[in-house]
């Protein structure tokens, strides 16, 4: 074989990469906090007694999370605009990105609910607690505590996952890759740097997502989440 | 120029396209699947050396997107001066990312296998071997059923990541079907559509494994 490596000429690049590290970084913090916030809300729906609410979040949790990713930026940047909607890409991309992972919260934040054993509630309520006390303190706090490092799991899956949105021409580390590529013709190089660029990504990530759960949670949940991998949710 | 509407020949084009997703899932899983236990036996190996390596290919593979594994498999394949078909190269890197994945599951299954029963087992004079033939691997196998099936659906919905490579499946398929009709509302719900077809049945079928493992193990 005698192709030679030149990984100077990416070098060149830095302002291109950069822009996507960046556009990476924003699509993925805004899309957790979007995502993990109606992920709280929907499982507190799905949480409570049966009915029309319930089955709602039940078929939007089935129906995002036994579909691709990719089909569903399809759906929103291509379909949208086909009722009237038109959405840049990065719009479709946070749109997407946002639907998806609230779906795998709203999933992963249930089962730490339903995990809560009622004695606590009524441990609260014998307590005197308001029911807004008991549901912040009783309920979702120490519910999404049991499930954190699952949660952090899911957050680094999708920031992996929004490589996918280049496919939908939102400008992020993977366009960038790919734009570098088709200006230097050294794809291979290209590909070996931005790969290793997203692994820094994902283990800064999960350190972030570590020290935030140290703050909020205590010593004993951050330091599982440091050391979990990834959990692959059905 | 007269566009084409979205009606049976596409939808029909659409299924034999899922036919295609659904050969690279068996290949997926399959490559994935010898490799992951490789990998999965190496991280509960005794020798240390052994076990880091493995770690580390497992981080790697699910520290960076399904999407980079592609692409570093298709230009990497070509360097090496093979023309391969995309189903090939598409083919080896679900291999490599369900790999990563699979070991990391089945070590859990492996470790979770009560030590009482390797210690029981040593003290039958079995092998290594023996021990994981007749003892550990059984019951690991039985405890890996659920999150293994689980995982089939994320490798089915993954898949559709090689359409990025011009590989021709079912998301692929959409496309092509969305370039020539422009309803690209009504195609791509219907390609979500056949996908959900694939995936919840597995979804269901991976729960219904759980709540059986579950009461097995309470009795």
């Amino acid at each position: 074989m005698s192709y030679t490596f030149q990984f100077g000429v990416i070098a060149q690049y830095q302002n291109e990469i950069l822009a996507g590290i960046w556009m990476t970084i924003k699509l993925s913090v805004a899309s957790i906090i979007l995502g993990c916030a109606a992920g709280i809300v929907l499982a507190s729906v799905r949480s409570m007694k049966p009915g029309i609410g319930r089955i709602l979040v039940d078929a939007y949790v089935e129906i995002i999370r036994n579909t691709p990713f990719l089909v569903q930026l399809f759906i929103v940047y291509f379909g949208l605009p086909g009722l009237g909607l038109r959405v840049s890409a990065v719009t479709a991309a946070l749109i997407g990105m946002t639907i998806n992972l609230a779906a795998y919260s709203t999933e992963i934040i249930r089962a730490g609910i339903e995990s809560i054993h009622k004695s606590q509630i009524e441990a609260g309520e014998a307590l005197g607690f308001t029911r807004l006390q008991i549901y912040r303190h009783v309920i979702i706090m120490p519910a999404i505590a049991k499930v954190y490092p699952a949660l952090c799991s899911q957050f680094v899956l999708m920031m992996l996952a929004s490589s996918v949105c280049s496919a939908i021409s939102t400008k992020e580390l993977a366009a960038s890759a790919a734009f570098i590529e088709s200006q230097s013709f050294r794809s291979f190089e290209v590909y070996i740097v931005v790969t290793l660029i997203y692994l820094a990504l994902a283990l800064a990530l999960r350190g972030v997502l570590a020290m935030i759960g140290l703050w909020l949670f205590g010593r004993r949940v951050a330091r599982r989440t440091a050391i979990a991998l990834p959990e692959v949710q059905a | 120029m007269i566009l084409r509407t979205f009606g049976f020949s596409e939808f029909g084009f659409l299924v034999s396209a899922l036919l295609w997703t659904v050969v690279l899932t068996i290949i997926a899983l399959s490559g994935g699947g010898i490799v992951g236990f490789v990998i999965a036996l190496a991280r509960t190996s005794t020798h240390k050396w052994l076990r880091i390596v493995a770690a580390t290919y497992i981080q790697i593979i699910q520290g960076i997107p399904v999407l980079m594994i592609l692409f570093l498999s298709y230009y990497g394949l070509s360097l090496a001066g093979l023309q391969l078909p995309p189903l090939v190269a598409a083919g080896a890197s679900m291999t490599i990312y369900a790999s990563g994945y699979l070991a990391e599951i089945w070590r859990g299954c492996i470790q979770s296998v009560p030590k009482q029963q390797w210690e029981a087992s040593e003290s039958l004079a079995m092998t290594r071997v023996q021990q994981y033939r007749y003892v550990i691997l059984p019951q690991a196998l039985r405890i890996s059923l659920p999150s293994t099936v689980g995982f089939a659906v994320q490798v089915v919905k993954n898949t559709s990541i090689t359409s990025i490579i011009g590989f021709v499946e079912l998301a692929r398929a959409g496309q092509l079907i969305n370039n020539a009709t422009f309803q690209p509302f009504r195609v791509f719900l219907a390609v979500a559509a056949l996908y959900f077809v694939v995936c919840y049945p597995l979804s269901q079928l991976s729960r219904w494994l759980e709540r059986r493992l579950h009461a097995r193990s309470h009795r």
